[in-house]
């Protein structure tokens, strides 16, 4: 039941917070992201760690087809239902110093999108799953193009197409593997994920079941060479929305692949798994060059974004448990990191005017407190030791390189280009002379000091006692490594 | 049965109100017609009649199919009230055309003689002429009406020469008896074959699927937006039903031989329909493209004729219907009142694009209606166009078609540009301030459509019973 109230109850006071409207909107909205933060961190503080599935609801949606309205947490839910009850209030804190136009509207969308958000991540039906899939697009596409920059509309749009595109690709594997669960006299076909995993497709079948459901989750994590549309949507989106793109909706795409491609297609990952890891490295590296080269900020941090979750799918597609395990860490972590990232982008940008890092330099004079936080956070993104960043790197890095030596040592540059582009940034913004525009940079305010410091609590949490959070994903990866173990052996 | 007689009794009666004086009786005694129709029409519910020397057949589907026909027809009627403003319209005319075609409509989804289906398909089509010229002055209405009526005329004499085919070959014209000879597997008459090819022809061009598709964008342009609204939605779940009933009772047999057939026209009919619309710069042309390449997902459920078909089209229908009505209806305020009609090179009106924009701003209700409107007729879940999706697809994957799905899916990403469109016109560009003025009972309709349209959207077995 509890998975019910954390779908729902975001819908809810989305709906209400539309209604109510008026001056305080912002507070309420606070309010309402951090209970659904309370009944998040329950779920994961009660969570037995064990590879069953709890909290779940089950009803009956559309009977005729056997399709059910069936959600529950495991231990891979797990933590991104907590990534996800933990970074809204955050983005909805962040925006406290800034007035949008509309603002009921626009904290409607994010809790909708929260909602959606929770249902993509606790889905135990493939069809509720792409139900929730797709409808956290709408808020999304709204937030984005209603309150983007200049360019909004075309970029945003083309957002939405590539993505849905690729969705429907997913939705046909979908269907094609509810008619390949096996119907009796007594039930009809099933949809329940559960089921997709003891099917045994033929190889032919697997190979485009895992290319359909592969496109899907490829463009919105996104994967070389489907991420075109994503720094430009990160770079016009406003930055509340980038941080829900970047923090937590990229995720549902690693998600996917796990969720969905590891165990149901298991062959398909064998033939087509290499070519997967491969488009992901270059990501890496290629993602890692550009963001080298990037003046604006904002761009920057997307495509060191680019860059990272190309190394989550690689180590997914690595099939180990340490490089699942790495990559169910590193989205909690770089959800965290990427947010932080985003808001010192914000915050520089709404005092100078300018995310150009020519343009800015010396704003660590008369800013201790943002110094300070930016530096952590930055450090966890570089992945240096005692910080999140470290433990998922660490964990993906072993995974590639368990799976290919040479693979696992191109993957590793991300450390090295990680760290380049990510202390230039801090340099040319943060360190020498003042210019015309940073010479009276205010540091922090108190609600955006209240952003940072939960945040990189988190951050040397995950870095010093990771096990807190690998303890709970531990059982259900080793399940999930055991499926894609018997299936691939059952076939040959 | 019931519904026949009852609207042709309610269309006369009509005739006979335009007499009075006020015209302000005619649209809620057409609304109260369609009710009780509505209503009588469950009344066979859960039984099988035969009528009139077993011409007509009453059945559950057909009665589901009525119902979605009278639903359509009522949420226009109650949409048309500007019929009434205009001196030189005559609603209660329209209106007892309108209640007459129906009674066309319903035999095409009843009928159990080809012969029904012929009077069914004539009924209607008559109407149709007669109401997509019905705005005198325009001269694209009147060229509409009559482009309309001369292939509709020569369609009509095709599909009738199919049927006398048909009785070469079987020596029945009922729809059993059609069914009993292509049973048999062997020893077909040619006949037979070319019959149904021919009869194909005739219903194909009546949902204006490719490449039967040609009367469609202009005689949607030029009717009158309201006619244009019946047009595409209650012919076009008329003309499917009947496409059903053909196949699926009488043809079965000879599945071999033409579900390739509807299958190619469906990947034509969803690239032509697809492609073209993004071409548009009117919105009611690109809304006659967007049905086009409705009837090419409609078809693909025909093409894999299987256990989930008869769902996959009421749910399509539906869905399609109760959007598509939502979409023309506020297009008609729009154009109402910011008279933004441009004149094109012909000197004639179209509506375009450009006339929504900064809608959502000055009427959040009509925009996001219209938002809920295209995001069902894109296919995007959490609304009924969704799963209407959903279920086309499923009959297609269970016959293995998948070659059609990657046609099909390739396509529906290109329908997301243009119905996109609309959206951004709203709610991203600025436009016209002055707000427009919604009467109370249009905002109760539009309101009706866009909750049924959500309704179906997230629950999608509320339909469950009905099949």
């Amino acid at each position: 039941m509890l998975t019910l109230f954390l779908i729902l109850y975001p819908a809810v006071a989305a709906t209400l917070i539309f209604l109510i409207g008026g001056e305080r909107i912002k507070q309420i909205a606070l309010v309402a992201a951090l209970v659904e933060l309370a009944l998040a961190g329950y779920a994961f503080f009660v969570f037995t760690p064990d590879a069953t599935s709890q909290f779940g609801f089950d009803y009956p949606w559309i009977s005729s087809l056997g399709i059910r309205l069936s959600a529950g947490i495991d231990g891979i839910s797990v933590l991104l239902v907590l990534l996800t009850g933990l970074l809204v209030p955050f983005i909805v804190l962040s925006t406290f110093n800034r007035t949008y136009k509309q603002p009921a509207t626009f904290y409607a969308l994010m809790l909708f999108m929260q909602a959606a958000l929770m249902g993509v991540f606790t889905a135990r039906d493939g069809f509720l799953f792409y139900f929730f899939f797709e409808a956290a697009l709408i808020p999304i596409y709204f937030l984005a193009a209603m309150w983007g920059g200049e360019n909004r509309i075309p970029v945003t749009f083309k957002f939405f197409v590539y993505t849905i595109f690729g969705s429907l690709f997913m939705l046909l594997a979908l269907v094609y593997l509810y008619f390949q669960t096996p119907a009796t006299d007594v039930a009809t076909h099933s949809s329940a994920i559960a089921d997709f995993y003891k099917l045994k497709l033929t190889p032919e079948a697997q190979n485009w079941v895992f290319w359909a459901f592969f496109i899907a989750f490829a463009i919105k994590m996104p994967v070389f060479p489907f991420h075109t549309w994503q720094p430009d949507t990160y770079v016009e989106a406003p930055t509340p929305a980038t941080m829900l793109l970047a923090g937590i909706m990229l995720k549902m795409g690693v998600y996917g692949l796990i969720r969905f491609i590891l165990p149901i297609v298991p062959l398909g990952v064998e033939t087509w798994g290499k070519t997967a890891i491969i488009l992901a490295v270059i990501g890496i590296i290629y993602g890692a060059i550009i963001a080298i080269r990037q003046r604006d900020m904002k761009r920057l941090i997307a495509y060191s974004s680019f860059s990272h979750v190309g190394l989550m799918a690689a180590g997914v597609f690595s099939q180990t448990e340490t490089g699942m395990q790495g990559a169910l860490v590193q989205m909690l972590a770089h959800g965290i990191n990427v947010v932080g990232l985003f808001f010192v982008a914000d915050i520089i940008f709404s005092r100078t005017n300018t995310r150009q890092l020519d343009q800015l330099g010396g704003i660590t004079q008369s800013t201790p407190k943002l110094t300070v936080y930016f530096l952590i956070i930055l450090l966890g993104s570089v992945a240096l030791p005692l910080t999140n960043g470290f433990i998922g790197e660490f964990l993906l890095l072993h995974g590639v390189f368990t799976y290919n030596h040479y693979l696992g040592l191109a993957a590793g540059f991300t450390i090295i280009f990680g760290a380049v582009y990510m202390l230039r940034m801090f340099q040319k913004s943060m360190f020498g002379p003042t210019s015309s525009r940073t010479e009276s940079f205010a540091d922090l305010t108190t609600s955006e000091s209240w952003v940072f410091i939960p945040l990189i609590v988190l951050v040397f949490w995950i870095g010093i006692y990771p096990h807190t959070f690998l303890k709970v994903t531990e059982p259900a990866v080793a399940n999930l490594m055991k499926y894609i173990g018997t299936t691939a052996v059952s076939m040959k | 049965m019931f519904p026949i007689v009852l609207l042709s009794v309610f269309g006369i009666a009509l005739l006979f109100l335009g007499f009075l004086k006020s015209k302000a009786i005619l649209l809620p005694a057409t609304l109260l017609f369609l009710l009780i129709t509505l209503a009588v029409n469950f009344l066979d519910w859960n039984k099988t009649y035969l009528y009139f020397n077993d011409m007509l057949r009453t059945n559950n589907l057909g009665m589901v199919f009525t119902a979605i026909i009278l639903l359509s027809a009522f949420l226009v009627v109650a949409l048309s009230g500007s019929l009434l403003e205009n001196e030189e319209s005559q609603p209660a005319e329209y209106y007892a055309i309108i209640l007459f075609s129906l009674v066309g409509a319903i035999m095409m989804v009843s009928y159990e003689n080809l012969i029904m289906l012929f009077v069914g398909v004539e009924i209607l089509s008559v109407a149709m002429y007669v109401l997509t010229g019905s705005d005198k002055r325009n001269l694209r209405s009147n060229e509409a009406a009559l482009k309309y009526f001369l292939m509709g005329a020569f369609t009509t004499g095709i599909m009738l020469f199919g049927m006398a085919l048909l009785y070469g070959a079987t020596g029945s014209f009922t729809l059993g008896g059609i069914g009993a000879y292509s049973a048999h597997s062997q020893g077909l008459s040619l006949l037979l074959y070319v019959g149904l090819l021919m009869l194909l022809i005739g219903l194909l061009f009546k949902v204006s699927a490719a490449p039967f598709h040609f009367w469609t964008p202009d005689v949607y342009d030029g009717a009158p937006t309201i006619f244009t609204a019946f047009m595409s939605t209650v012919v076009k779940t008329a003309g499917f039903a009947a496409l059903f009933r053909l196949l699926s009772v009488s043809f079965v047999g000879v599945y071999g031989f033409w579900w390739t057939i509807l299958a190619i026209i469906a990947a034509i009919t969803l690239l032509v329909g697809n492609v073209t619309a993004v071409y548009q710069n009117s919105f009611k042309r690109m809304m006659a493209y967007s049905s086009i390449s409705h009837a090419g997902y409609l078809l693909i459920g025909l093409a894999a004729l299987g256990a989930l078909t008869k769902q996959a089209i009421v749910f399509y229908s539906l869905a399609y219907s109760v959007a598509t009505i939502s979409a023309f209806g506020i297009l008609l305020l729009v154009a109402r009142q910011r008279s933004i009609q441009t004149i094109t090179s012909e000197g004639v009106t179209s509506e375009n694009f450009d006339s929504f924009n900064g809608l959502a701003r000055q009427n959040p209700f009509l925009g996001f209606a219209m938002t809920v409107s295209m995001l069902s007729l894109a296919g995007i879940p959490l609304t009924a166009g969704f799963w209407g999706k959903f279920y086309m697809f499923s009959t297609a994957v269970e016959r293995g078609q998948i070659w059609l799905l990657v046609i099909a899916v390739l396509m529906s990403a290109v329908g997301i540009y243009y119905y996109f469109r609309v959206i951004i016109a709203m709610y991203f560009r600025d436009g016209a301030t002055e707000a427009i003025q919604v009467a109370p009972f249009y905002k109760y309709v539009l309101l009706a459509a866009t909750l049924l349209t959500l309704g179906l959207g997230i629950a999608p077995g509320l339909l469950q019973g009905l099949f």
